[in-house]
Formats: structure tokens, sequence, C-alpha cells
């Protein structure tokens, strides 16, 4: 057993840190105190007035989606993969972005719908509606626990209240339920009294400050490392290439094919998130008209583009640096999770400033069991890598007081936005879909503004139950994913039938979103990973009958397979089943609806120029990075 | 919706760059920038995020001015005061 001689952490705040970060929490908390005289309405609390202006929205859009496991992920992703997890924005993003602006949104908004299961209930019928904001509700409590869970562990590990606690005498173990209750608290101090308009605006606020924060990071890291030249140099071909060796599973990090890559993730997965999630879709609902509704994914989706150069630059050039010397890098087993065995003080008796650490590559250093303190390796023997801490170590690695405090916002910052997007759709859902709907039908609109804030409330309890359930069992996380990409993946199908085909009827569309989900389940169940450690939660439960070269390989082919079930069984059943009256279907299908026309803007003010320049600029990057 | 974001926005940006940049001001030749590859990393990118702020409030300022010249009534948001509407059930 390979014991790691750790470094303890030297994340050493100073007062410069410490008031960066005061100040920023009193702008969020501000700003939801400053907008609670202008929610007077449930309509204000959670459409925001349908006021915001594009460029906010737009903005909010991808704020919504940059939570934790965005950036620390993609960084990890960037180090383990290369530049190919660009494609999570360019391939797995850009296009459903142009797509839900330019088709869908005049649907989502011109249909007057508050709320993606309420489209679907106009569209469809009552149980379509009701298996949609069920499950989509599940999904963003334990969203907002996994955001809050993985917040608090970050702050363990980068030791941030070590000092407070030690100062005051506490125990250090209550620093993690100390970071549940201040995050549940700052994010419902806002959300409460400012409601989807606060989220939004502090999603702004989040964005400019995670850009702010991680601009530097990448600047620095590009000049220690000689420039993109500097990286291609020290790492292999396959890390600085996002199409080379895509001809065959074998041949490229990801482990898959390039039609794999364009079907799964660039098509089922992509559109399946962008065009059907509510969370990034109420951003775009709360525009101040259809116009500025369509324009909202468009302006997300330039910034969008460029994020790669602030997330997964810096998890290549983590790797791309002399395996270090580590004086500054977190070690995840002086941040034990509750209930499991504390090493920091064993750790502490054997740290030194001078002691480094063999097994790392560039500021990644081994992956190592909380519990046991022991480092994680392969079948090989090899150590395993902690890809996760590939950000936090960069930030350290770089930034010196001042700025490492402004870096550390930044991180934070991404966290509470992941969380408060999560808990703003919750409680539209809530109050919408299920309670408004199936508890208290003719409430006033007080009432409902009333039931908006509890459910807030409530959905921060939640959330706080998710992110304790997930410290209790291990492989939680991996499970829940798994039961995202269930209930995601056959959406798509049925939003896009719904849309334009008027023929698709609704025992089709909520059959088909089950056989969808069963098709996932059979799939998982029917292969495996050949990264999984054995038959599992990783699939494989049934029988093998194939394996795949990687987890990602299998997911896309997941949702390949729920989505085509999907399609087939909605349409065939829609075929054997009567169609709605077509004068009820004005609005809510493309053939039906009349068109929207632009001539009165002038072209370069037309969404459709925008998105092919969107497209274009897509296009260049492949080809730059190719 | 009431408020103007870029005046929270670049409030933000003034007070936390203006609090970087004055940091570095007197941090000057200090070895804690020897992280940042010898770079006053809080005084280049302090002052960047004040000129920032500074921008943003000059737009919401001119925002506001063009606004109250054009008649409507005072700016509250970089968006128009909402309609107000009672809850449309489409239950």
């Amino acid at each position: 057993m390979i014991f790691l001689l750790a470094v303890r952490l030297t994340t050493t705040l100073t007062p410069i840190d410490w008031s960066i970060m005061l100040v920023y929490f009193a702008f969020v908390l501000g700003i939801g105190f400053v907008l609670k005289r202008y929610v007077r309405t449930s309509n204000d609390f959670f459409l925001a007035g349908r006021s915001i202006p594009a460029w906010v929205c737009g903005l909010a859009f991808i704020s919504a989606n940059l939570g934790a496991q965005e950036v620390i992920g993609m960084g990890a992703s960037g180090a383990k993969y290369g530049i190919v997890t660009s494609q999570f924005y360019w391939i797995g993003a850009i296009p459903a972005m142009v797509f839900v602006g330019l088709f869908m949104m005049p649907f989502y908004y011109g249909s007057k719908a508050r709320s993606v299961p309420e489209y679907l209930k106009l569209r469809y019928d009552e149980k379509t509606r009701a298996w949609n904001a069920c499950s989509f509700a599940i999904m963003t409590v334990f969203s907002s626990g996994i955001s809050m869970y993985a917040m608090a562990r970050l702050i363990q590990i980068l030791h941030i209240f070590d000092g407070v606690f030690l100062r005051l005498g506490l125990p250090l173990d209550w620093i993690f339920h100390f970071s549940i209750v201040l995050s549940a608290a700052i994010v419902l101090g806002y959300i409460f009294f400012g409601g989807l308009t606060s989220a939004i605006y502090n999603e702004v606020l989040q964005f400019f400050l995670i850009v702010a924060g991680f601009i530097p990071l990448a600047w620095i890291g590009l000049k220690d490392v000689g420039g993109w030249q500097g990286i291609q140099r020290t790492l292999e071909p396959a890390y600085t290439h996002s199409w080379r060796g895509m001809e065959h599973a074998s041949t490229n990090p990801l482990g898959t094919q390039w039609y794999a890559l364009i079907f799964g993730l660039g098509f089922v997965l992509s559109f399946g998130y962008w065009c059907t999630d509510f969370l990034v879709v109420q951003r775009a609902m709360a525009a101040e008209s259809q116009l500025a509704a369509r324009r909202v994914p468009l302006i997300a989706a330039i910034p969008k583009m460029f994020f790669p150069f602030l997330v997964i630059l810096p998890g290549l050039i983590a790797i791309a640096l002399p395996t270090m010397t580590q004086r500054t890098l977190a070690q995840v087993q002086t941040a034990p999770v509750p209930g499991q065995a504390r090493r920091a003080d064993v750790l502490r008796g054997a740290t030194s400033d001078a002691a480094l650490t063999p097994m790392g590559k560039g500021l990644i250093p081994p992956k190592v069991d909380p519990v046991t303190g022991s480092v994680l390796t392969d079948s090989k023997g090899k150590p395993l890598l902690d890809y996760d801490l590939a950000i936090p170590n960069m930030l350290l690695h770089f930034f010196p007081a001042g700025m490492l405090g402004l870096g550390l916002t930044a991180l934070l910052a991404s966290f509470m936005s992941g969380m408060a997007g999560n808990v703003t759709a919750f409680n539209s859902v809530w109050t919408y879909d299920i309670y408004q709907s199936y508890i208290h039908r003719n409430g006033t609109d007080q009432h409902y503004l009333w039931m908006g804030r509890m459910a807030t409330i409530g959905g921060i309890l939640l959330s706080v139950g998710a992110a304790y359930l997930v410290t209790s069992f291990n492989n939680i996380l991996d499970a829940l994913q798994l039961v995202f990409s269930f209930v995601n993946a056959p959406l798509l199908a049925t939003f896009l039938l719904g849309m334009f085909w008027k023929r698709t009827t609704g025992h089709g569309a909520f059959w088909g979103l089950l056989s969808g989900t069963c098709a996932a389940v059979l799939h998982i169940g029917l292969t495996l990973p050949a990264d999984a450690a054995g038959v599992g939660i990783h699939g494989g439960w049934i029988t093998v009958l194939h394996r795949y070269p990687s987890t990602m390989a299998q997911n896309f082919w997941t949702s390949g397979c729920a989505f085509t079930v999907c399609l087939a069984v909605t349409a065939g059943l829609s075929l054997m089943t009567e169609p709605r009256k077509e004068e009820e279907l004005v609005g809510l299908v493309y053939s039906l609806t009349p068109k929207l026309s632009d001539s009165d803007l002038a072209w370069y003010q037309r969404p459709a120029t925008l998105g092919i320049a969107v497209l274009v600029v897509l296009v260049l990057l492949n080809l730059v990075f190719a | 919706m009431g408020l103007d974001i870029r005046l929270p926005l670049g409030m933000l940006f003034v007070i936390t760059g203006g609090m970087m940049a004055v940091y570095g001001l007197f941090t000057r030749g200090s070895a804690i920038y020897e992280k940042s590859l010898y770079l006053n990393i809080n005084l280049i990118w302090g002052s960047i995020l004040v000129l920032f702020g500074f921008l943003l409030l000059l737009l919401a300022w001119t925002a506001r001015g063009a606004k109250s010249r054009a008649g409507e009534p005072a700016e509250r948001g970089g968006a128009h005061e909402s309609d107000k509407e009672s809850i449309d059930s489409v239950q």
C-alpha cells in the first residue's frame, strides 16, 4: 500500500481574499433585497414579469448551466481527454442552441405556457405533463443537492474555513455542515425575495465573475507553458486535436467514433438538454418579447463557444506543467466526509513542505481513498489521477493573495448559480404544474405567489437532504446521472414530434416516453464500458452482450437508443390513436402556426442572421482545432 | 424589471477591482507574485476590472438619461416595467 506523503494544504486566505468574497456575497443578497419590492404577482416571481432584455437572459441561460459539475468537471475532462472535451461546448451545445432559438422558442413563448411541462399539457395531455413535471422536479432537487455537496467538499478540500474554525475552537468536521447551511441560506435569501429575476440577475453577476476569475488563470497558465505551441510540444497530439483519431473508437481518448459523437452528443444529448430542459428554457421565457426570447439562446451561444478556453484549457495546462513541486496542492485526505475516518491528524505528522508526490502528472495529484488515505491504483498498479483537482490546483498554483480571493469567489459563484437555477425551476414546476394543477386549483394570484416562496424554502430543504444523501451513499452520484439520462434522452423525440408533426397524440407521447426510458434502462443493463470496475451501477446487471470502450461511448449509444425507441413508439401509437382537432393545435405545432416574419428588421438584426454567424464561427473553431 | 443590472454589476467590479488594484499597489515587488510569474496580477487585473465596472456604470447612466429625454418612465433595468398580469391559468 502506497501512502501519500502529503503536503498539508496551504490555502491561507488573507484579509483581501476574504474581503472580495464578502463584497460579492453582499451584492448577491443585496440584489434579492432590492428586487423584493418589484415582485408583486406570481408572474413577477416565476417569470420575471416577462420583462428582461435578451442579453441578460442570454447570459443567465448559460450561467444556469455553469454549475459546479460544469466548471470542475470540464477542467477535469480537459486534463483527462484533452481539447476534444470542447465538443461538449461546440457540437454538444451550439447547434442545439441555434435550433431552440430559431425554431422552438416561438412555440414555448407564443403558446403562453409558463413552463415546459405546461407546454406538454397544452400540446398533449395531462398525463404527459404530470410525468414530465414530477420527474423534472425530482431531478432539480437532486441536481441542486449535488451542487451543494460538491461546494461543501471543495470548501473542505481547499481548507477555506479551517483558519476561522481553528481560531474559534470549533471542530473541523463541522465545516462540511457549515458550508451546506451557508450556501443554502444565501441561495434562499436571494430567491425568496426576488424570485426568478433575482436568480437571473445573480446568474449574470456570476457569469462575469467566472470570466473575470478565469481569464487570468488561462493567461498566466499559457504564459508558463509557452503558449498553445508549448502545450502542443509537451502533450501527445491526441490532447490538442478535437477530431483526430475519430474514425475508430480505439484511436481517440473519448473511445467513440465520429458518428456516435455527432448523433449521441451532438443530436440526442445536446438537443435533449438545451431544447427541453426547463432549467435553461425558463431563462428565455423570461425575455421581454418573443423576438427577445428567440435571441436569448443565440446570444448565449456566443460566449458558450469560447468557454472551453476558460474552463478546459486550464485542465490541459495543468497536465502540461512539469510534475510538481507541490507546495500548494490540495489533498483530499485532509478533508474527511462526515462519518468517515479522519486522517488529517495522522497526515499532518507526516507533512513537510519539501515532500513531493512522484505519482501525479503535472498539477494533477493521485487519487486518494478518503477513508484510508492510500493512493488508488488501477489493475496494473498505476496510480489513478484525481482530475477533479485540476482547476482548484491551478488556482492555488498561479494566484497570489487578492487574485486568489477573486478566483475562489468565481468558483463558489459557479456552484451557487447551478443551485439557484435548479431551485427556481423547481419552484415554478411545483407551483404551476403540480400544486395548481392537482392540489389547489382555484387559488388567488397572491396565494400562488406565497406558494412559490414556500416552494423555494421546500426546494432548498430538499436539496440539503439530497446533499446528505449523496454523502451517505458512495455510488449515488453515478446512479443519479444515469437516471437523468434515462429521463432526458427520450424527451427530445416527444418534443420534436409534438412541434413538427400535427398527427402526434397524447397517448403516443406518454407511452413513447415510457418506452424510451425503459429502452435506456435495458441498454445499460445489457452493456458495460471497459473502464467500469465491474458489473453494477455502470451496466451489465442483466447480462453483458456488448462492451463499450468507454463510459462516454456507452452514454452516447444509450441516449441514441432511448431517442429512437421513443420516436418509433410515439409515431406508431399516434397513427393508431385519434389526433386532436387542428384548430386546437394552432400556436403549438409548426405547420399550423402562422410563420413569424422578420421583414421589418434589418438583415443584421434578424435572429436567423445571428444563428448563421454563430454556426460559421463554430465551423471555424472546429477547423482550427481539428 | 425594476433594476438595471449594469448598476450592481458595475459597482461590484469597481469595488472588487479597486480593492485588488490598491492591494497590488501596496505589494509591488512582493514575493507573493512569484506564483503569477512575477506579474503584479492584482494591479493589472484589478485596474482592468475597475475600467470595466466604470464602463458598465456609464452605459447604465446613458440609458437612464436617454429614457428620461424620451419622456418614458425612469429606467428600471435595461428592461421595461412589466405589465402586471394576474395569473392566467392554463389548467
